[in-house]
């Protein structure tokens, strides 16, 4: 068995609204105050695994060019909205292969405000049959919706059908929850809470997804510092005892399901990415004592409760109904507020959920800090247009002391 | 010039096959497996056989799931139903639900439905392209 690695650095910007600096900008200060919380200088980092969305081809370079143009290798990853779970897990991997021993994720986005993702038609001077289903127009909003906000009003959908108790009132308490938890946070984009009424009566985009149940765009980066069991015993008193083990480094890809292409399967993935980080680490959901996960939209969040097993199969609206997932509850979910109200600059977003999880488990998160935090869960999802997801499952714990 | 030109039609996708007033959906049936697919495969990547035959689909099937799309970028028009279909007999669509009024109340998976293609648009040269949805399915 390899050995260990250890979070031993971590940090992210407030998620929000950059004028003035670019992704890689904000990726600098959020690399910078990762070494520093390591109390370890770029020099000793081996590799760089980073992610940015919009502008991916250079991202790991570009953004060296602002804390320390080293030599280093560079991955730059893409794995949509998974791209910063997938820099997480490609510095794990790094770590664990040997090839180096510190290793550098860092994912960083600056969306603006580009609204509702999606292309706007046009009208064609001759139609031409184009793409793998010979479409001759954009499809959106002709054959059907690609929209996400509506993908995972339909994934929300099929749930509410084959199980009782599901429904618009149990997806929107998910966003009541979220937009109460990040009041707590000063590094979310949002801090207003918002009551179950008026996250039900707000805008409707996709049913049953209102404008509360569904994450913003904005910016922001994010990064951790990761090291090998050798290296750690190397670094000071004070960075050993704030380590935390990474337990479980997960990446899967979406398996065949019949009928997968059309109805977007985020459940499968998502479960066998959580029973294999649960196997590895050798926990299961009851020894978690907090989670953060993919909440993209309302709908979404309620359905990961389920795949991730942190509810009795079937039983999302029992959970949310129970108060499970509030701060104070048996289960806590997305304590920073999620990507809901914390804000989702896409590939910041898998580097921040280990940033927050970090944090809790080293006993720093402040205000919003759940007590005794030993054991932890990230997840996030990533996927398409024509679907082709990605989970990645990290299962964090603090060092034993 | 374009308003000379007789008036043809064009599938929007090309799993809609329009065969002369018996507008039908049709996709790719793994030899292997009976996998299907609406668009052309390799391999099948469920048994990675790389036969593949044509075949065509029922026009009637269940409603799997639906939302209802208020917010739209492309200047579609809102509201819509936009649902996934499960095919009698085998078949996943999505494909808009059309003939029920944009309100959950008017809606449930599990409806029965019934295909049916309309005009979705023309092009500079005069062709329209015929699009599809799913109705309530008539007793």
């Amino acid at each position: 068995m390899s050995e260990a690695v250890w979070v031993v650095g971590a940090a992210m910007t407030k998620f929000g609204r950059y004028d003035d600096l670019d992704a890689f900008q904000l990726g600098a200060q959020a690399a910078r105050a990762a070494l520093a919380d390591a109390d370890v200088p770029i020099r000793d980092v081996g590799v760089l695994a980073a992610g940015c969305l919009q502008e991916s081809n250079n991202a790991g370079q570009l953004l060296l060019r602002h804390i320390g143009q080293t030599g280093i290798p560079c991955y730059n990853v893409l794995n949509g909205c998974a791209t910063g779970g997938t820099a997480v897990r490609t510095a794990v991997m790094a770590v664990k292969a040997g090839e180096c021993d510190v290793a550098l994720a860092v994912g960083m986005e600056k969306m603006g405000k580009v609204g509702l993702l999606g292309v706007s038609h046009r009208k064609a001077e001759r139609f031409q049959p184009t793409g793998p289903y010979g479409a001759v127009m954009n499809l959106e909003g002709v054959v059907g919706t690609n929209l996400m906000p509506a993908w995972f009003a339909l994934i929300g959908g099929e749930y509410a059908d084959r199980y009782d108790g599901v429904g618009f009132e149990q997806f929107a308490k998910v966003a009541e929850k979220n937009h109460a938890h990040s009041t707590l946070n000063p590094l979310a984009q949002y801090q207003k809470p918002f009551t179950l009424g008026e996250v039900m009566d707000a805008e409707m985009i996709a049913y049953p997804n209102t404008l509360l149940m569904c994450s913003p765009t904005g910016d922001g980066a994010a990064a951790v510092v990761v090291v090998s069991e050798s290296k750690l015993r190397t670094l000071g008193l004070s960075q050993q005892a704030r380590a935390v083990k990474v337990s479980a480094s997960v990446i899967t890809s979406d398996p065949y399901r019949d009928g997968g292409d059309m109805q977007h399967d985020t459940f499968t993935t998502t479960r066998n990415a959580a029973d294999q980080a649960y196997e590895t680490a050798g926990v299961g959901p009851d020894d978690l004592d907090l989670v953060e996960l993919h909440d993209c939209f309302a709908t979404a969040e309620l359905c990961h409760y389920d795949s991730l097993r942190l509810c009795e199969p079937g039983g999302a609206g029992d959970f949310i109904d129970s108060g499970a997932p509030w701060r104070d509850g048996r289960l806590p979910v997305n304590v920073s507020g999620g990507l809901l109200s914390k804000g989702h600059p896409i590939a910041a977003t898998g580097v921040a959920n280990v940033y927050e999880v970090t944090t809790h488990l080293r006993g720093e998160a402040g205000a919003r800090q759940i007590d005794g935090a030993r054991v932890g869960l990230t997840h996030v999802l990533g996927g398409g247009v024509n679907g082709g997801w990605t989970t990645v499952v990290h299962i964090l714990e603090k060092a034993a002391s | 010039m374009a308003e000379t030109l007789a008036t043809s039609r064009i599938p929007v996708v090309s799993y809609l096959v329009l065969d002369d007033g018996d507008p039908h959906l049709a996709a790719w049936r793994c030899a292997g497996c009976g996998a299907l697919f609406l668009d052309r495969r390799v391999a099948c990547p469920s048994c990675t056989g790389d036969e593949f035959t044509r075949q065509r689909l029922a026009q009637t099937g269940r409603l799997r799931a639906f939302t209802i799309v208020h917010r739209s970028p492309t200047g579609a028009k809102t509201p819509f139903v936009a649902g996934i279909v499960d095919l009698d007999g085998g078949g996943v669509v999505k494909a808009h639900v059309v003939g029920v009024s944009p309100d959950p109340a008017s809606v449930a998976p599990g409806m029965r439905l019934r295909l049916t293609s309309y005009p979705v648009g023309v092009d500079g040269e005069g062709t329209e392209a015929i699009g599809f949805g799913f109705q309530p399915e008539e007793d």
